[in-house]
């Protein structure tokens, strides 16, 4: 499984790219197998929204599942990636590069701490999948 | 084969049906308001009776073959109840005659509320709620009505057992509560001590499906009662499986305080390809004054000579309406003729046989397939369909296989707790005979699991069409056979 | 009664699974409330339960023993033969809900016409696979629209002349929501206000504004403007309409409505005493993703045959759970179905004719009670089918005096508006012939001179 060293991790499978104050967010590779071929996203924030840590930034839909994407870090998003409502599968194809969904300035770049690193990440990936 | 659309089929200038010249003048219309066309298809009635007729014979049915699905009840369908709904006195009353016109309606109404509380062993009963989904929700809104009747505000959870039927959390957060889960223990019931955990004040109610996904009826369960109701919160019964408690035991004398039926289980009324349903719901004494209005009572005492005169009356501290009227009322035609015909020892003997041919039936395959809970079972069982020496065969590929052997599938993937889930439930009407070749093809597909899995991953072979492609049809979206710029 | 089993097959039966009787295989049942004795009247044979039914129907004077011009919500039209001739196939009648789309193309291809056919009749994008009926239908509209809009607005503006049943269903399925604010229906509301009454009402806050087309009282509107008003304001517009009406009618589309609602009663089913119906739910491609209820698409195998799957099922209940919007999962399929076989048959020019037979007929009956002294036609604006008549005595009254011949007279307003006692309200389909309206008229002008 792919696990790029320089992201931080949620336990709900988000991952977040620290770059100055603005992070960038999406979900792991871990996360587009178990939900399948994704058919559907919809970021449901916009640019100059205020986002609190754990609050809704965007769905997923594959064909058996529907999942919430959180944001794990509270900051005012800057960003927001318009390609995949027309390629959702991107999420599936390339979760860490293209498939970003928002970027936000942070408000408390401390909030990243509590985040997993690539190996913790990697245990706790591994661990549930059996 | 492919059946072309009614569109495809359609010739400019065809009709299917004929109606008188108008018998009086014409009056002016209104032109701002008239549409310009029409895009309807024109065929003659041939050519609708044909192709209505080519597109069932696409369908499997109860009445072409078994239908082992879990938790669904697919008993077959007496035609005498298709008969009885369509008595001309019955099917061609308006809901809004005068009373006095209707006593043959309201008859039937009031009497198959009684049989169900009989049933049931409930206080009160509602025939409104159109299908079970929504007796749920007018169980879970009755739950929320009576805390709120005693101020009792705080009351914000619902709690779930982990082996309740899915469409319990969606209901429960439609009537605005927070969800809690409850795991199963070890046999299968619900789990006492993690039930304990979550029971304070704060909660509302628990659903409790019982016998539950697993097919197993909760030891517990009194138990599991007594633990909600200490904390003040009431029991949701989800009717569901009730076909095996017919006769057995009755959801109000265990102290369930609220339960939906589903008569299209149940009672036999048909499926129709998903739908119409019916969801009665039944309520103990202290909740009778919730339930949705208007219900049908006797509101002139009769005597010797003369029948009681039937009518409507509304609960004092009614919940409201969910539906126009009162209810699916041709299912609760079919409904009092199926239990007209039963008597209380008939009621006995559906629950008693669909119990047998459940049990008979897991005993025929619990060699091949991994039963999660090995205990006697109820109406239904849950085996896994998967096997560790065969993992590329999953639940799905077994069950598409079946239908090679002119099978419907059992219910797929649920419950959750189960992994790669078949749920099976037979039903009385069948013969021991189809339950034994139903058996039989079970088994030599776990055979062929192991001896020739891709057999099962390209199946199924015989169907009027392959495994059809889910994520085209999610992402491209055809939802009608033309375009909507057409409308213009 | 439908037990196929002989005693040996039983005992055969019970030896495999390893008990010696039935009774064994309830052993988890608290034995304090096993087997209950349940006082049931004693089983019927076939032959006396018909009987039994008979009697019942009996008892009752349907609105085919009587002349009927009832309608508010359920109407009496004529239902050709082949409409019940195919749903009574057992293929059609005895399947389950088609989840699984290899052994279900029948139901599937059907669902998918019965959505073409009530987009051609809406003008809207997509339908989907039906709701319980046209009250349902208005509150999942509602509940849409408040879930389009993440919860941020809450306020519902609904026009009194929307169908009574259906404001109390949706004030029953908001219930849950203590925000939620429905407005312009409040008891002093005037019950024949007009479009433009509304647009006081409609802010910022308001996700959706509903309204009725004909409405209850039977008149025609253009919400044209009214779909305006909304939109600046970035709400969305909700239209209740009689698919009967829109066989003549100008769509909800053209008006620029974002969702169509409604009772599919009047497209070939009975009146079955109030049900089983048909909820009609259509809108705009903008929500597909937002739809509550089954949805059929079309797309292909593996081989490229043509074939239909129910989709967008991640939003369905059973796998978004608590997330899930609505808990809606059997619907109306058999109902929808013959709904589908009644528009094949009736085709464009069926449908068309339909309509203007009710629109000529009720026009020709408005006229005619119109001119009988003491009746008011107090008609506002255009009417369709139905119409309000203001009458010199209480409806009750009326209403007996035509039922002693075999009348069944128009619905009693007073019934749910307060300022319209004395009020009918009438509806006239192509079921009615102009002998029953003049004989409906003979009699109304002996009320007056009573």
């Amino acid at each position: 499984m792919n696990i790029p060293e320089n992201l931080k991790f949620a336990q709900s499978d988000e991952w977040v790219k620290l770059e100055g104050n603005i992070a960038t967010i999406g979900i792991s590779d871990f996360a587009q197998e178990q939900l399948s071929d994704i058919v559907y996203v919809e970021i449901t924030v916009a640019s100059g929204d205020k986002v609190k840590k754990n609050s809704l930034v965007a769905t997923m839909e594959s064909v058996k599942a529907a999942a919430d994407v959180n944001s794990p870090v509270s900051g005012t998003i800057t960003e927001i990636n318009d390609d995949l409502a027309n390629a959702p599968e991107t999420v599936n194809s390339d979760p860490f590069g293209k498939a970003w969904l928002v970027k936000l300035e942070v408000d408390d770049p401390s909030e990243l701490d509590a985040l997993m690193d690539a190996s913790a990440y990697q245990s706790y990936c591994s661990n549930r999948s059996h | 084969m492919t059946e072309p659309t009614i569109y495809e089929l359609s010739s400019p200038g065809r009709r299917g049906v004929r109606y008188p010249d108008s018998d009086v003048p014409q009056a002016p219309l209104p032109t701002d308001f008239i549409r310009k066309d029409l895009p309807m298809p024109e065929l003659s009635e041939l050519d609708v009776v044909r192709h209505f007729t080519n597109l069932s014979k696409l369908n499997y049915s109860i009445d072409g073959g078994f239908y082992p699905l879990g938790s669904c009840t697919m008993k077959y369908n007496p035609k005498v109840n298709e008969q009885t709904a369509r008595l001309p006195g019955l099917a061609f009353t308006h809901p809004l005659q005068p009373v006095e016109t209707v006593q043959g309606d309201l008859a039937l109404m009031f009497e198959l509320q009684e049989w169900l509380k009989e049933i049931s062993g409930f206080a009160s009963m509602t025939l409104q709620p159109a299908a079970g989904a929504q007796g749920e929700f007018v169980g879970v809104m009755i739950i929320r009505a009576y805390h709120l009747s005693r101020h009792d505000t705080k009351r914000k959870k619902i709690l779930i057992p982990d082996s309740a039927h899915g469409t319990n959390p969606a209901t429960s957060a439609m009537a605005g509560f927070d969800v809690v889960g409850v795991p199963s223990d070890a046999r299968g019931n619900v789990d006492l001590e993690e039930l304990k955990k979550v029971c304070d004040d704060q909660v509302a109610g628990l659903m409790l499906t019982n016998p539950n996904t697993l097919g197993l009826f909760d030891e517990n369960v009194l138990e599991v009662i007594k633990i909600v109701h200490e904390a003040g919160g009431l029991i949701y019964g989800d009717g569901a499986n009730m076909n095996a408690l017919l006769g057995i035991a009755r959801p109000g004398d265990l102290g369930i305080d609220v339960m939906h039926f589903n008569l299209h289980k149940t009672f036999s009324t048909p499926h129709g390809g998903g739908g119409p349903g019916s969801g009665p719901v039944g309520v103990a004494k202290h909740l009778a004054d919730f339930l949705p209005a208007p219900i049908v009572d006797i509101i002139e005492e009769g005597d010797e000579d003369t029948p009681p005169l039937y009518g409507f009356v509304t609960p004092s501290k009614t919940i409201g309406r969910v539906k126009s009227f009162y209810g699916h009322f041709g299912m609760l035609v079919r409904t009092y003729t199926y239990i007209a015909m039963h008597g209380p020892d008939g009621m006995r003997k559906i629950a008693e046989n669909a119990v047998l041919n459940a049990n008979y039936l897991l005993s025929l395959v619990r060699d091949k397939y991994h039963l999660a809970y090995d205990r006697i079972c109820m109406h239904e069982f849950v085996v896994e369909g998967h096997w560790g020496d065969a993992p590329e065969v999953h639940a799905l590929d077994i069950s598409k296989r079946l239908m090679d052997y002119n099978f419907h599938p059992p219910t797929n993937y649920f419950p959750l707790i189960v992994p790669e889930a078949l749920m099976i439930e037979p039903t009385e009407t069948e013969t021991k005979q189809t339950i034994e070749a139903f058996a039989n093809a079970l088994n030599k597909i776990a055979d062929e699991a192991h001896s020739d899995p891709q057999l099962l991953k390209d199946a199924p072979h015989n169907t009027p069409i392959g495994r059809l492609d889910e994520v085209r049809a999610a992402k491209e979206l055809v939802l009608c056979c033309w375009m909507p710029e057409q409308n213009a | 009664m439908f037990v196929p089993h002989t005693d040996t097959e039983r005992e055969e039966m019970l030896r495999a699974i390893g008990v010696d009787s039935l009774e064994k295989l309830f052993e988890a049942v608290p034995s304090k409330y096993r087997f209950p004795k349940l006082d049931l009247p004693k089983a019927l044979s076939e032959m006396e339960a018909m009987q039994q039914l008979s009697d019942l129907a009996f008892a009752n004077e349907s609105a085919r023993d009587l002349v009927s011009f009832l309608g508010a919500g359920a109407y009496n039209h004529y239902i050709p033969a082949a409409v019940d001739s195919i749903i009574s196939r057992g293929e059609f009648l005895t399947a389950y809900t088609p989840y699984q789309p290899e052994v279900s193309q029948g139901t599937l291809q059907a669902i998918f016409e019965y959505q073409s056919l009530i987009t051609s009749l809406t003008g809207m994008d997509v339908s989907n696979a039906s709701h319980y009926d046209g009250a349902t239908a208005t509150a999942e509209a509602a509940v849409m629209a408040y879930y389009n809009f993440r919860g941020r607005r809450n306020k519902f503006v609904i026009s009194p002349s929307v169908n009574p049943q259906y404001r109390e269903t949706l004030r029953t399925y908001l219930q849950g929501h203590d925000k939620i604010a429905l407005v312009g229906d409040a008891k002093d509301a005037d019950p024949l206000l007009k479009p433009e009454d509304l647009y006081g009402l409609i802010d910022e806050d308001t996700a959706l504004v509903i309204v009725q087309y004909p409405d209850f009282f039977g008149r025609i509107f253009d919400y044209t403007a009214l779909a305006q008003k909304a939109h600046e304001v970035g709400a969305l517009l909700a239209v209740v309409i009689n698919p009967i009406a829109l066989g003549m009618l100008k769509t909800p589309g053209e008006f620029g409505a974002d969702i169509v609602v409604g009772e599919g009663q009047p497209l070939g089913i009975p009146l079955s005493f109030g049900g089983p119906y048909l909820g009609i739910f259509a809108t705009r491609s903008d929500f597909i993703r937002k739809i509550s209820g089954r949805l059929v698409g079309e797309t292909v195998d593996g081989q490229g045959r043509r074939g239909y799957v129910l989709t967008l099922t991640a939003r369905e209940q059973h796998i978004r759970r608590e997330r899930a919007t609505s808990n809606i999962c059997t619907n109306q399929g058999l109902i929808a179905l013959a709904s589908t076989v009644y528009m094949s048959l009736l085709g464009k020019n069926g449908l068309r004719q339909v309509a203007e037979l009710c629109y000529h007929k009720a026009h020709y009956a408005a006229e005619k009670i119109g001119s009988i002294p003491g009746f008011d036609l107090c008609a506002n604006a255009p009417y369709f089918h139905e119409f309000m008549v203001c009458c010199p005595a209480p409806v009750e009254e009326i209403n007996s005096l035509l039922l002693e011949q075999g009348i069944l007279g128009g619905y009693d307003l007073g019934n749910d508006y307060p300022s319209l006692k004395k009020h009918m309200l009438i509806a006239v389909t192509e079921m009615n012939s102009k002998e029953d309206i003049d004989a409906l008229c003979e009699i109304l002008e002996e009320v007056n001179n009573d």
